[in-house]
């Protein structure tokens, strides 16, 4: 799944959709996944990559990443949700 | 080189709850880089906080309601032009268009431009007609029916489902959830703005608006879409975000192309819940929140003063997004003599 390109995110995790006008706010987890979703890293990647720097086991992770995307779809952040809505 | 100075009219000065474009469009006009102007405020109650704002509006004058007829309205405006030598006149209002358009001509000899509509795009794009509207122009548009008595209602049922929406044909709209809210509205509506009462299939999504000017040829001059962030009790944004929504802007060009629109206007769109866009309403004049176009590039009612006037306008190509507007109330303190003046003389 692809984050929808435009989406602006600050540092501090506040999230603007200016497709849609919508604002979002995200903890510095978040944060450092819709950035490494915005560079094009796969789900497998981020995943590796947040258990390679995070104490947690990969079930448990696999499990908050999943539901992440979720709440990403729900709010239409994701690329193939923009194509239909377009 | 100096700038030319326009005397420009412009109604509208009802600064409320419930606001009236003028103030809006007169901070534009302040901010305008191709002329200087004198703003002539043109009110019809005596407390439009507009006529006591000093810093925009020069000078103002009582017109009478649209009620009362063009004729009234003309000798009025002769009087105000002998003493002010209008330029330009913007009229703000839904239910004032009609008497302006007619004295159209008439104005345009006495050397007072306007750049409105025509009557047959202001008449199609009404409410009333809205359906027939979507039909002939391929835009989406909600279910709509004009009706003149609250029984219709009742035969409507197979084709609306509640809750539908209770619309007068000039400004206000309810949400009714069941066939009494439905009669008490059509009951509410029809006692203040007359018949008819439309009635209009409602849609579940998000609200988002187009302001935007054409040149009555076709062209897009401005475009400007915005995602409404607070609405008051009355349905008015109060806080509003500039979008890129290229959907939006797609639909907007059409509309000005398909209709060759002249002037400016504000579009009311729902996108649903499925993501499909629906055109709520067209209304033929700029909207009170017209300044946030101003904020981000597009300076509409300069274009729309440059237009009148018969001055060449390039399109604007682009405008910042995620700029927010947020709304304001704010107490003046005016001595009585003002108020005074306003409501015997008619003038301040």
């Amino acid at each position: 799944m692809k984050i929808n390109e435009n989406l602006a995110i600050s540092e501090s995790g506040f999230l603007f959709n200016p497709s849609t006008g919508e604002s979002f706010t995200v903890n510095p987890i978040g944060a450092e996944i819709i950035e490494k979703l915005k560079v094009g890293k796969s789900e497998e990647e981020i995943l590796n990559e947040l258990h390679d720097t995070y104490e947690i086991d990969k079930k448990s992770l696999q499990k908050d990443l999943l539901d992440f995307n979720q709440i990403l779809k729900q709010y239409q952040l994701l690329e193939q949700d923009e194509e239909t809505s377009n | 080189m100096k700038k030319p100075v326009i005397n420009i009219g412009v109604t509208g000065l009802n600064a409320i709850d419930s606001p009236g474009p003028g103030v809006a469009v007169i901070r534009g006009l302040r901010e305008a880089g191709s002329f200087d102007i004198r703003i002539i405020g043109f009110a019809y109650e005596s407390l439009e906080p507009g006529i006591y704002m000093h810093d925009l509006v020069d000078r103002t004058y009582q017109i009478p309601y649209p009620s009362t007829g063009t004729d009234a309205l003309l000798s009025r405006l002769e009087y105000i032009h002998s003493r002010e030598k209008l330029d330009v006149i913007i009229p703000n209002f839904d239910a004032e268009l009609y008497s302006f358009m007619k004295l159209e001509s008439k104005l345009l000899q006495m050397g007072i431009h306007m750049f409105l509509p025509t009557m047959e795009q202001f008449e199609e794009r009404h409410k009333v007609n809205l359906s027939e509207f979507g039909k002939k122009y391929g835009i989406d548009v909600p279910l709509g029916k004009a009706i003149f008595d609250s029984s219709e209602i009742f035969d409507l049922q197979k084709d609306f489902d509640f809750p539908l929406m209770v619309k007068g044909k000039w400004y206000d709209a309810y949400i009714a959830y069941n066939m009494e809210q439905a009669r008490t509205y059509f009951n509410k509506i029809s006692a203040k703005w007359g018949l008819p009462v439309v009635l209009q299939r409602y849609v579940h999504g998000t609200e988002y608006n187009v302001t935007g000017l054409g040149d009555g040829k076709g062209n897009t001059i401005a475009a400007v879409p915005m995602r409404k962030q607070f609405i008051t009790d009355k349905g008015k944004a109060w806080a509003g975000i500039s979008i890129d929504d290229k959907k939006l802007l797609s639909i907007t060009q059409k509309f000005i192309s398909a209709t060759k629109w002249k002037g400016a206007f504000e579009l009311e769109m729902m996108k649903s819940n499925d993501n499909k866009y629906y055109l709520m309403e067209i209304n033929p004049r700029i909207p009170a929140w017209v300044y946030l176009a101003v904020g981000v590039g597009q300076n509409i009612p300069e274009a729309l003063t440059n237009l009148a006037m018969g001055n060449e306008v390039a399109p604007f190509e682009s405008y910042e997004v995620g700029k927010l507007f947020i709304r304001y109330s704010y107490d003046m303190i005016v001595d009585r003599s003002e108020f005074e003046k306003i409501s015997m003389n008619g003038e301040l």
